[in-house]
């Protein structure tokens, strides 16, 4: 997570940019734009944060690391299993999400309050579906 | 300490106000009094017996009784049907929930069944992965993690509804607990952790063995700085040791526990490692008890549950204390709660 604070700038100005194109989305229909945008999400978000496609991303809670890559799903910190190393309890090869996850938090302006932000369960209706777009319309208070 | 209106086995305790459930174990806690918890290490077995007779060695030093869920992901008796069994009889049980095996119905619906068994202590806990134990085979659940199952039992508690919304007519009566890992990485951020779960809605937390007093105190004076004190009831996990190379193999596989070489080298210095163990344990409780902000200790004495009486009457936490156990006081048997205070 050395890279969590530009990737989060470039997060933000992004999701301004998606925001600020919500007359055209509006108009070629959002229902249409899923399948292609969340196929664009996967790619991009896959290759960047090992995305594993939740629909309801909250990266810039977590320090630019997906918490969906720990083995027990856990979005509101780590478990108590982590390795004296750093590494997973589960998978002892892979680094602990949240030991990243804190570490990029340090790096990102109000990044370390945010870790704080309890997080709800997870929607698991949303899975695979784009957070973008998702994102765009709850911006904008814009009823689906 | 004597409640005057200590339960009659099946009868509920009134709740006193400012409590959030009729239980023993909040009593005693708001009462200010050193706690002592336990666990019972459940059975591979369908007989009862079983279960009582793990109970019944802990008779008379502790205050409640952990039902563990699948630890280790292993397989035992479930935990639900632990609590059954213990408050059968009037013990007041620690009821475990794992996010390993169940999902947000099956959770949720255990939660009632539990209280309506007279559970009134729930410990919400994430789970060990599937990989620690004796199915790693198995499908890993984990629908809810421990914050948002914390957050899960508190909705149904006090907004009397399901995660639906849907309504619930009696809403469960219960203490809210959770676990916490003072000695695991990131230790830096571990305080920050337990304010997650007591904003989360965390009444107490159990923490993982304590071997490191140091690192504990750092820990505490972490949560202390964020002004947790006074919101969330501590008890801090112990345990003996049986001898140095159990101790070198527990650091080595058992992920989160953390053992200095100080220790190992006490154990392997000693002519008896066992009751040097049990020694350590007793040292330990007594110097955590100091500590500000800890409310007891979580003894968990995995395979060596037989030493738990001795380990708390040496350490003399309890101060003559005598925790309710069935059979302790025959001759209180009016199944009438007369009132609500504490008679001493």
């Amino acid at each position: 997570m050395r890279h969590a604070r530009g990737m989060n700038a470039f997060y933000r100005s992004f999701e301004a940019v998606l925001v600020a194109l919500h007359p055209l989305w509006k108009l070629i229909g959002y229902r249409r734009l899923e399948r292609p945008v969340a196929a664009l999400e996967r790619g991009v978000k896959g290759l960047l944060f090992d995305c594993r496609m939740c629909g309801q991303c909250i990266l810039s809670s977590t320090g630019m690391s997906c918490p969906m890559n720990c083995p027990k799903n856990l979005r509101n910190g780590p478990c108590g299993g982590v390795r004296a190393n750093g590494h997973c309890e589960v998978r002892p090869e892979m680094k602990c999400v949240w030991v990243q996850a804190v570490a990029g938090a340090a790096r990102i302006p109000g990044g370390a309050k945010a870790l704080q932000n309890v997080q709800v369960a997870v929607d698991r209706r949303l899975q695979g579906k784009s957070s973008w777009l998702r994102a765009v319309r709850e911006r904008l208070g814009d009823a689906l | 300490m004597i409640f005057e209106d200590e339960p009659v086995p099946g009868y509920p305790l009134p709740i006193w106000p400012g409590h959030t459930s009729p239980g023993r174990f909040e009593r005693v806690l708001r009462a200010g009094q050193f706690a002592v918890t336990t666990e019972l290490d459940p059975p591979d077995s369908a007989d009862p017996e079983d279960v009582y007779r793990r109970a019944r060695v802990f008779d008379g030093f502790v205050d409640a009784i952990n039902a563990t869920d699948g630890s280790g992901a292993n397989c035992h008796m479930s935990s639900m049907a632990v609590c059954a069994l213990l408050t059968r009889v009037g013990y007041a049980p620690v009821m475990q929930i794992s996010c390993r095996d169940k999902n947000r119905i099956a959770i949720q619906g255990d939660i009632l069944g539990g209280a309506a068994m007279g559970v009134c202590n729930l410990l919400c806990l994430t789970g060990d992965g599937v990989q620690a134990g004796d199915h790693p085979q198995a499908l890993p659940v984990f629908d809810l993690d421990c914050m948002t199952l914390l957050e899960t039992a508190r909705t149904l508690r006090d907004e009397h509804r399901f995660l639906s919304g849907r309504k619930i007519t009696y809403a469960p009566r219960v203490l809210l607990g959770a676990a916490e890992n003072p000695f695991a990485k990131p230790v830096e951020w571990r305080a920050q952790r337990l304010a997650k779960k007591v904003a989360a809605g965390a009444q107490f937390i159990q923490t993982q063995w304590c071997y490191d007093v140091p690192l504990l105190r750092t820990f505490m004076s972490r949560v202390e700085d964020l002004g947790l004190l006074d919101q969330v009831y501590i008890l801090v996990g112990v345990g003996p040791l049986r001898s140095a190379k159990s101790a070198e193999w527990i650091r080595t596989h058992v992920p989160g526990v953390h053992i200095p070489d100080e220790v190992i080298s006490r154990m392997a210095g000693a002519a008896d490692p066992a009751a040097e163990g049990r020694k350590l344990c007793i040292d330990l409780i007594q110097e955590i008890r100091t500590l500000k902000g800890v409310h007891g200790v979580h003894v968990m004495a995995f395979r060596q549950e037989h030493t738990v009486a001795e380990i708390i009457e040496r350490s003399g936490v309890l101060s003559g204390r005598v925790p309710w156990y069935p059979g302790r006081d025959p001759q209180s048997r009016d199944p009438q709660p007369t009132a609500s205070r504490i008679a001493s």
